[in-house]
């Protein structure tokens, strides 16, 4: 019989932690990526990653109290098994990425430094600098290129992966085509892992990296690959817009002090360094005394979006706000924050230190994904547990097990069997909204904890039964579709048909039907929009007829994937009549657990997205409302007619 | 949201808005092929940076003489300048594209500005180039830490927040290629079965040091030494100082040669003592 092989695509950090983990278990892997890992997405990460740590855990917070929170931002829409899971494993996380010589930032004894983040009132993320995700990635990256050169991961890097190879209902390979000399070509694999990342590039302009389009994801889905709450598309309060992309101000700014406000005099023309703090409207901090700046993302960009689009108190009278760091010393800016406050100045010209930043919100996180299942673990509460408070006794230990079984070969495997999603691309952790610094805990939790069930399942699992014709067939099929594409060559060039033009007018209409406020004819109006872009990306027509590195190619076929997914995303908002976490549905402004505290399940039949509700796992803890301890009720009746119009 | 919102003050206030600026760029088809350029006007957006003007480029690929041509092949990901994608030589000097911003190099009306591949990799296509070697090379001085596995074994060791420093500092090089292709002795090598004799570069030569100054990474310190000390290792570096005036991170680069250097030199004279090589 032929060795066991597995496949993992993508080399963020949820990939490399797979690929890594996997390997150690002595099963060769097989790495793909569009890009040398070193670069992937995961690099931008900027702030932090969150775990209970014995400081934090002698104040009265603990594993318990990080799963609460984490459901709590969630709003309630995680399965939650797996998320206690995950907080109960990070501790581990962390101690391991030490060894693997991170170089966390350190307290003058030597310890590891930590620091406040949205959703929670203690510090529990740790951080490596302002440049978190690229120390993690670079350790992950470096743990592979020893088993690279040990002959245990093989590397693919710019190749991209076109489709996964099923066999009755089961995972066999994948089809990819190699970047550079346009190969496409068949891998067999006892099981593939996607840890292909999020999908911000539907929307045009977001904080991701220009690789992130969702079209892998999207790929899987055209075979049968269900995706879970597609709309929930978290939008980041603090980023500077610009012409390419819109660059993150982490939340890490204002977990380390960072005060958001606006002048109370509209259209203040004064630079914001002159304007006396008495004259300075801190609304965030007005709105919720508990925890000022650091609500959670998907309430400070909508009071962003509220003081700006519909109170019009956006400095110089333009979408935007202060971010202002400018009380903090200098010294002490540059050691913690240093590689972002200089992509500001490198962007936006002005020193952070001296003068107040501007920033507006901007389209961040896919809390949605592929689909996935798991094994519950030995935890099954009589009832619900209640609102945990800090210093109370948590209900339950540390040990592994409890949310999951440790090893079960279905964790986080998609509903196609031997197929599995880690990382952004997979939908299990967030719910609504993700809290700050969970992302990259989640992503290495999936590669780590879950790797071992893809380890379990390839071993305990008879090999591959499959005939070659399959996977030619397969090759054949994305073949005749490159070529079909390629063969657009001769026809007239029009905007109508160029696929740099659907691709932006695709990301104008999502980032403006389906980001900070949603309505339902506003979402009914997008789908007439798609419709009429997959009309047009029917009749698209390729610049570039080159058989060599033919960006356009890989360029205009994502396109057509992103087209795919905004169905879903758009579909998944309008089945969803009710506001919870990042959706927040002027129509339906209340939560509504009783109709759907359900996942939205997109599935592609017929070459067409239908949105089914599925029930979730809410065993362990009882839904509460999530106002973060908001003062006044304005909340509810938040006048945003103008908002959502425009 | 911020496709539609109006955006901050830009770099430089001097440029006029609405002007033109003429890019040429040299071009190739792939390996093999020859080199040649073509030139394009664009009319950049508010901030435009490098990448936003190649983008422009794409969506209608049209140059100033009128004639369509397929669109420019470029490497980017962040658009931050955290990943080292999008390095390439602009108007002669090596540097990231996302962060060239127009403002700055081409603020008058019909100003020039200049891409080329990086000359010292094997061109892909167009402004794309191979840069395997440079991660190979990581490879050579084995820059990793040997942890024994991915278990639950405790933390690493601790840390001053001085030492932190430092191995953060080296360790945000994100193999952008900048100081290999400032180094005079570093030379273009397409045929791979040269790499592990020819110069490895001083990102390389900082790796090793970070890693041997771990305090679980040192256990392969003689190991990433005698690589230094072998053909191809740090005696080659002619002191030229080029890599680190072109180092976006500011790496400290001179003054891992330095350390490097130094360490070969004891590593030699004591393997030579303790009869090993
Ligand atoms: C600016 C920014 C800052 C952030 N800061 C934080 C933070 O401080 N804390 C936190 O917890 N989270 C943060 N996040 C979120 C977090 O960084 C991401 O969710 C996480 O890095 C995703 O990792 P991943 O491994 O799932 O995917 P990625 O890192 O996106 O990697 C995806 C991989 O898949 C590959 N790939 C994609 N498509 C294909 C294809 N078709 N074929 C082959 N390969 C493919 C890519 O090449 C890449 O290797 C931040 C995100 C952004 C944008
Ligand atoms: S100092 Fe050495 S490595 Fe740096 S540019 Fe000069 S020769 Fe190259
Ligand atoms: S040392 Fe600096 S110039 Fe060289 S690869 Fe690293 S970041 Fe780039
Ligand atoms: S695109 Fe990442 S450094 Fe420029």
């Amino acid at each position: 019989m032929e060795q066991k092989r597995v496949i993992v695509v993508g080399g963020g950090l949820a990939g490399l932690a797979a690929a890594i983990r996997i390997a150690e278990q002595d099963i060769p892997v097989d790495l793909f990526s569009m890009v040398p890992v070193k670069r992937s997405h995961s690099v931008c990460a900027q702030g932090g990653i969150n775990a209970a740590n014995d400081i934090a855990k002698q104040q009265g917070y603990s594993e318990y109290q990080h799963f609460d929170e984490t459901i709590y931002g969630g709003d309630y829409l995680a399965d939650q098994a797996p998320v206690l899971e995950m907080a109960n494993f990070g501790p581990k996380i962390i101690d391991l990425l030490d060894r693997m010589g991170v170089p966390f930032n350190r307290t003058s004894e030597g310890y590891r430094q930590l620091r406040l983040f949205g959703g929670s009132l203690f510090k529990r993320t740790h951080f490596s600098g302002a440049s978190t995700g690229q120390q993690l990635l670079y350790a992950l990256d470096e743990q592979t290129r020893r088993y690279e050169s040990e002959g245990k991961v093989t590397k693919y890097e710019f190749w991209e992966f076109l489709a996964p190879i099923i066999k009755d209902g089961k995972a066999v390979g994948i089809v990819a085509q190699d970047m550079r000399t346009m190969q496409t070509r068949s891998f067999k694999g006892d099981a593939v892992v996607m840890a292909t990342g999020g999908c911000g590039l539907v929307f045009g302009k977001s904080t991701n990296s220009v690789i992130c389009t969702g079209a892998a994801a999207a790929r899987c889905y055209r075979h049968g690959v269900w995706y879970g709450n597609p709309e929930m598309i978290q939008v980041h309060p603090t980023a500077i817009p610009g012409a390419d992309k819109c660059r993150l101000m982490s939340e890490s700014a204002r977990g380390e002090g960072g005060r958001v406000w606006v002048p109370k005099k509209a259209g203040d023309t004064r630079p914001g360094r002159e304007i006396p703090e008495g004259e300075r409207w801190y609304f965030l901090e007005e709105r919720y005394p508990d925890y000022g700046n650091l609500v959670p993302r998907d309430i400070a960009s909508r009071e962003i979006f509220d003081v700006c689009v519909n109170d019009k108190m956006g400095v110089f009278g333009e979408n935007q706000v202060y971010l202002d760091l400018t009380h903090k010393d200098r010294e002490y800016l540059d050691n913690r924050l240093g590689a972002i406050l200089e992509i500001y100045q490198k962007f936006v010209g002005e020193d952070p230190r001296e003068n107040p930043m501007r920033i507006f919100p901007a389209v961040h996180y896919s809390m949605g994904g592929i689909w996935t299942t798991y094994t519950k673990g030995n935890y099954d509460p009589s009832q619900p547990h209640g609102m945990h408070n800090p210093g109370e006794t948590p209900p339950i230990g540390t040990e592994m097990g409890l949310g999951m079984q440790l090893g079960a070969p279905n964790n986080m495997m998609t509903n196609i069997e031997g197929l599995y999603a880690f990382g952004e691309v997979n939908f299990a952790y967030h719910g609504a909204t993700r809290l700050g610094a969970n992302a990259l805990l989640s992503c290495i939790f999936d590669g780590l904890y879950n790797g071992l069930s893809v380890a379990n399942y390839v071993k305990n699992n008879g090999g591959i039964d499959a005939e070659q014709s399959l996977y030619d067939d397969a090759v054949k099929h994305e073949e005749d579709y490159s070529k079909s594409l390629i063969d657009t060559g001769s026809a007239d060039a029009t905007p109508e048909t160029n696929p740099y033009t659907i691709a932006n007018e695709l990301g104008v209409e999502m980032t403006e039907a389906s980001t900070v406020v949603k309505t339902g004819e506003r979402l009914e109006k997008a789908e007439e929009k798609l419709a009429g872009l997959r009309d047009r990306f029917s009749r698209v027509r390729l610049g570039d007829a080159a058989s060599w590195t033919n960006q356009s190619l890989s360029f205009t076929r994502a396109t057509g994937d992103m087209l795919i997914l905004a169905e879903a995303i758009i579909k998944g908002g309008i089945v969803r009549k009710e506001s919870r976490g990042s959706h927040y549905r002027l129509d339906y402004p209340d939560r509504d657990d009783d109709n759907f505290m359900k996942t939205t399940v997109a599935k592609f039949e017929g070459n067409a997205t239908r949105i089914d509700l599925h029930e979730i796992d809410t065993r362990l803890v009882k839904p509460r409302p999530r106002t973060y301890g908001k003062t006044d009720s304005k909340a509810s009746e938040k006048k945003q007619e103008t908002a959502a119009a425009s | 949201m911020s496709n539609t919102a109006t955006t901050p003050a830009t770099n430089s206030a001097t440029a006029k808005q609405g002007r033109t600026v003429r890019f040429r760029i040299l071009r190739c088809d792939g390996p093999g092929k020859p080199s040649y350029w073509s030139e394009f006007d664009v009319q950049p957006e508010l901030n435009a940076n490098v990448i936003s003007c190649l983008k422009q480029i794409a969506e209608k690929p049209v140059m100033v003489d009128g004639k369509e041509v397929t669109p420019v092949v470029w490497d980017s990901g962040c658009l931050e300048e955290v990943c080292g994608a999008c390095t390439m030589v602009i108007n002669g000097k090596v540097r990231q594209s996302c962060t060239c911003l127009i403002d700055d190099y081409a603020p008058r009306d019909g100003d020039t500005i200049t891409l080329e591949p990086m000359s010292k990799f094997p061109v892909v296509r167009d402004l794309w180039v191979d840069r395997e070697r440079l991660f190979h090379n990581l490879k050579r001085v084995k820059a990793w830490v040997p942890i024994d596995n991915t278990y639950s074994l405790g933390p690493g060791p601790k840390e001053s927040p001085e030492s932190q420093q430092t191995h953060y500092k080296l360790s945000e090089c994100m193999s952008c290629g900048c100081c290999l292709e400032a180094c005079p002795q570093f030379t273009i090598e397409e045929d791979e079965s040269k790499w592990n004799n020819a110069f490895i570069g001083a990102h390389a030569i900082s790796q090793a040091r970070l890693f041997n100054n771990h305090e679980t990474g040192k256990q392969l310190k003689g190991e990433r030494l005698d690589e230094l000390a072998g053909p191809g290792g740090v005696a080659d570096c002619g002191n030229a100082q080029n890599c680190v005036k072109v180092c976006p991170k500011e790496i400290p680069l001179t003054e891992s040669i330095g350390a490097m250097g130094r360490a070969t030199t004891i590593h030699k004279i004591a393997s030579f003592f303790s009869g090993k090589k």
